[in-house]
């Protein structure tokens, strides 16, 4: 598989991402420019953690305006596979194609450290290769991931089963301990831990191969293929 | 801040007449203490600098050494240096700091290499001080959060440091930033501006009236005025050094650059006259193509601002084009200011008026040197005679130990900062040692960053002794070899005798102790005059020191496993009054401090390290912990942390204060489920290996010739240690 990764000025878990995929999983990763208009021969995208233009002005908002992300809305609505990391997530909350917001830390620090997921539903193209009520050791690195939605929005994620991942001991403050969502078509994932660092035995965990691995396998099984009319 | 009258005679036979007063102002900076180190040169010429790893030694922006081949034969190497940013940190700690590590890292990639790790030393008054304990957190936090914003923005993780508390950092609180990068060898820059004709290029942010005369500010004492000092404090902004550092890597690759400088310390000043005096060339600017964000910037503040994130570098004459489509690729602005000349000097102009006129290499390098008096004993804060002391409650002496601000877990800063992007740190913060993984090769650097005041207090010299091998035994329990050091000489002002004592005798004894060591100092930073109000802090001396071990899961600080057998390796140690006056122990419990630093056997120590090196390399330690800090039994407090504790039974022919907490060096806590081999392993290195007992369940039990002196549970310790740094932040909300 061909796993593109979106590179934005002030991205920099974009390296992490790219070794993880090709180094720990075996798949090619090729990375995309910010400006680029296309998103070329990729069967999938992440956007990666960092701080995008420098997170100026609220994390994740100019990268919403940045030509790239043009060609990853048209891929995602097509029913392309996107996940959003840490940053990642946040740019997707800002361009609309996840729901909800992501505030300062409840603490109003940054945090650092190996928390405790549980996998709360296996029907995501990400985490179709975990069990349901799986306990992930992922990390998380981040000031702004305390996750936040109206009620209305929250009672639609709960209803529709699209709460992928919850924490077992909230670092941030999250509504409900909420680590991360997929979007109503299940093909767009954002979560604030960073499964690219613990895809790796040498970084102390490898539970975060699953959320990378279930991805490709879902590629490779055409559970979720990526848009024909996009493949140039 | 001015030139000596004996400074401006020799500015005027340079220069054949009167300076103006831009030149002044280039000679104030560029002869700054900060700049030039006039008061320590002398004496830095003892420390040793060559070895077979060295690649590049003092005077460049970094020193560069040699790691080895990738498996396809090319040749690795890693830039690594420290640096001081004490005074903008005391003025304004979250952008003192933050620029701290801003200008560290300009360091690294200016030479062609990618920062892949930071760590800190940073030094503050106490938190429960009655008269500054709220400045003193209030420095504390915004310094952590300083670090942390400049750091994890960049994408560097932080990986390790030393965080430590004494009332004589109250009024001068110390940060030493130490980076570390990796390249090829073939991809080594310098800042050179060689080729007559060549175009001198200046990138970045634009020039603005911030740090205008930091170098100068940071080599004179505080006074009450210093508070009015802020706009000399720069303002950082990591994510356009994120794209410089990008930029630049991406630029150097096109092979149009010949050389490049970061603007630092004396900003544009600095960077031209050193590149021309390293190339024995010139170089000539005009100031009005200086990119900058302010209007009315006279030539003396554009030629001195200290504005960051920019950097200058000299393009090959007809390739410009190149360099400018990568700078434009990433945004940044990127303008020829002006050309290399043959004449050797530094030409600014201003709207093509001649504005200074100055001789490159008189003016980078024939600073002034002096030779300070130091021919007096080095001034000492303590008596040599031991108190009256004896301990009512040993239990209760541990727990205010591990509980207390230099020993207590960490773990409220180091959670701060992104120890993990880049997935390369295999050991972060809270290891004797950090471990980062070179991708490239397949071997790993680890890294320690040491510092004690205390000691150095009562002798400079054995205190830098002792600091050096401690450096070196941290690399060693995690099973590297130590190649190279940094050093960061933190002390008050050179210009009494008794502290130009101290720092003589230090930098004697660290020369020492890294001849020893086969650790060749590579470069590093001089910072004096800490002082506040004529109060000089006490000689802190701290070393950077980088080592080689194979990629391997690391061996780390708490016990694994209940039932293995605990051996102290390097043995019980020697201890008597007079050297226990330095002790964490004579600090928390006692309130006091006297005598001398522990004695240090530098042969015995390089064994036992061999020893620790070997034991951990052939996979016998499950755990392994230096003795340091707090001694003996707080080592083994430290290594309960995970919930397994210990019975531990001690013969030492010791008094119990002595035996639980004296500081004796050479000594390193081994769990093992083989003990034979480890003793084995020690027997061929000649040192002692003294069994303790054993680990067990739940509890951690001392006795010391049959007499328990401590029996706790470890989640009790554990809570002291975990909560001690929180508790005495949040004294502030009371």
């Amino acid at each position: 598989m061909r796993i593109g990764v979106v590179v934005f000025p002030g991205s920099n878990c974009d390296h992490d991402a790219c070794y993880a995929v090709s180094h720990n999983l075996g798949h090619q990763a090729e990375y995309i420019w910010h400006d680029s208009t296309s998103l070329g021969n990729v069967d999938a995208v992440i956007l990666p953690g960092g701080f995008s233009y420098g997170d100026y002005l609220r994390c994740g908002a100019i990268a919403k305006f940045s030509p790239v992300m043009g060609a990853v809305r048209k891929f995602a609505q097509d029913g392309g596979l996107v996940l959003g990391i840490c940053n990642g997530f946040q740019v997707l909350v800002e361009c609309g194609l996840l729901p909800g917001a992501l505030l300062r830390n409840r603490d109003l620090k940054f945090v650092c450290r190996t928390v405790t997921l549980r996998v709360e539903t296996t029907n995501t193209p990400f985490t179709s290769g975990a069990q349901r009520g799986q306990l992930l050791r992922i990390p998380v690195a981040h000031g702004e991931g305390c996750y936040y939605a109206d009620d209305r929005t929250l009672a639609e994620l709960k209803a529709e089963d699209r709460v992928v991942l919850r924490y077992v001991d909230n670092p941030n403050g999250s509504l409900d301990d909420i680590a991360g969502i997929c979007s109503a078509g299940r093909n767009v994932m954002g979560l604030m831990p960073h499964p690219e660092r613990a895809a790796d035995p040498l970084m102390g965990s490898t539970d975060g191969r699953v959320i990378l691995e279930s991805m490709l396998t879902s590629l490779a099984t055409h559970t979720f293929s990526p848009p024909q009319a996009l493949i140039a | 801040m001015s030139l000596t009258p004996s400074e401006l005679d020799k500015v005027r036979s340079i220069l054949g007449r009167e300076p103006n007063q831009t030149e002044t102002g280039i000679f104030t900076v560029m002869w700054s203490e900060h700049c030039s180190y006039k008061s320590s040169r002398l004496h830095l010429k003892k420390l040793p600098t060559k070895g077979d790893r060295v690649l590049v030694g003092p005077g460049e922006n970094a020193g560069i050494i040699d790691i080895g081949a990738s498996e396809s034969g090319e040749r690795y190497a890693v830039a690594f240096k420290i640096e001081s940013h004490n005074h903008p940190s005391f003025i304004e700690p979250f952008q003192g700091a933050a620029t701290g590590v801003g200008g560290i890292l300009r360091d690294i990639f200016t030479m062609g290499a990618r920062p892949i790790a930071v760590m800190d030393a940073i030094r503050f008054g106490p938190l429960d001080d009655p008269e500054c304990g709220d400045r003193n957190r209030r420095i504390l936090e915004g310094v952590v959060s300083g670090i942390a914003h400049y750091g994890n923005c960049f994408g560097v993780p932080t990986v390790g440091g030393e965080t430590v508390f004494e009332a004589c950092y109250n009024g001068n609180p110390l940060v030493n930033v130490f980076a570390l990068g990796v390249f090829r060898v073939d991809d080594i820059f310098f800042g050179r501006a060689s080729g007559i004709g060549n175009p001198v290029i200046y990138v970045g942010a634009k020039t603005g009236r911030d740090g205008i005369h930091g170098a100068s500010m940071a080599s004179a004492e505080f006074t009450e005025e210093s508070k009015q000092k802020r706009p000399n404090v720069q303002v950082g902004d990591p994510f356009m050094e994120k794209l410089l550092l990008e930029a630049c890597l991406e630029a150097m690759r096109t092979g149009a650059i010949v050389g490049i400088q970061d603007m630092g310390a004396a900003g544009l000043t600095c960077s031209t006259c050193e590149m021309g005096s390293r190339a024995g060339t010139g170089v000539e600017i005009d100031l009005a193509l200086v990119p900058q964000r302010e209007t009315g910037m006279s030539p003396y503040d554009i030629m001195l601002s200290e504005s960051q994130e920019r950097m200058l570098l000299v393009a090959d004459k007809g390739r410009e084009g190149e360099v400018f489509a990568v700078f434009r690729k990433w945004g940044l602005d990127a303008v020829t200011i002006g050309a290399v000349t043959g004449d050797g000097k530094l030409r600014v102009k201003d709207h093509g008026r001649v504005v200074a006129e100055i001789p490159n290499r008189e003016l980078a390098d024939e600073a002034p040197l002096y030779d300070r008096p130091h021919n007096v004993a080095p001034y000492r804060p303590a008596p040599m005679a031991a108190p009256e002391f004896a301990s009512h409650n040993l239990e209760a002496d541990l727990l205010a130990l591990v509980g207390s601000g230099d020993l207590c877990s960490k773990r409220w800063i180091w959670q701060q900062y992104d120890y993990m992007v880049r997935t390369n740190t295999i050991a972060g913060p809270g290891g004797d040692a950090a471990i980062v993984r070179i991708k490239e090769t397949g071997q790993s650097i680890a890294m320690s960053l040491d510092g004690n005041a205390r000691y150095c207090a009562l002798s400079p010299r054995e205190g830098a002794r002792l600091m050096v091998a401690e450096c070196c035994r941290n690399l060693a329990t995690v099973g590297a070899t130590p190649v190279a050091a940094t050093n960061n000489l933190n002390f008050g002002n050179p210009e009494r005798p008794e502290i130009m004592a101290q720092l003589v005798d230090a930098i004697e004894g660290m020369s020492e102790a890294c001849r020893h060591f086969e650790t060749p100092i590579t470069g590093g930073n001089v910072s004096l005059y800490n002082e506040t109000l004529g109060e000089a802090i006490w000689p802190t001396p701290v070393m950077g020191i980088v080592g080689l071990m194979k990629t391997a899961p690391p061996v780390t600080i708490p016990f694994k496993a209940e039932g293995r057998t605990v051996l102290l390796l390097g043995g019980l140690g020697a201890a008597d009054l007079t050297r226990f006056g330095g002790t964490q122990y004579a600090k928390v419990v006692l309130k006091k401090m006297w005598g001398l630093p522990p004695a240090l056997d530098l042969d015995y120590e390089k064994r036992v390290q061999s020893a620790i090196r070997q034991v951990v390399n052939e996979g016998f330690a499950e755990s392994a912990h230096d003795l340091s800090d707090g001694g003996l039994a707080v080592a083994l407090a430290e290594c309960t942390v995970n919930g397994i504790g210990a019975a531990i039974e001690i013969s030492a022919d010791l008094r119990p204060e002595l035996a639980l907490f004296h500081e004796g060096p050479s000594r390193i806590l081994v769990s093992t489920a083989d003990p034979q081999a480890v003793e084995q392993i020690a027997r061929i290195h000649g040192v002692d290996a003294v069994r303790l007992g054993v680990t067990m369940k739940e509890r951690l039990r001392i006795d010391l010739r049959s007499v328990t002196l401590v029996d706790c549970p470890v989640g009790r310790l554990r809570e002291v240690w975990a909560n001690a740094l929180e508790s005495q932040l949040a004294l502030q909300h009371v």
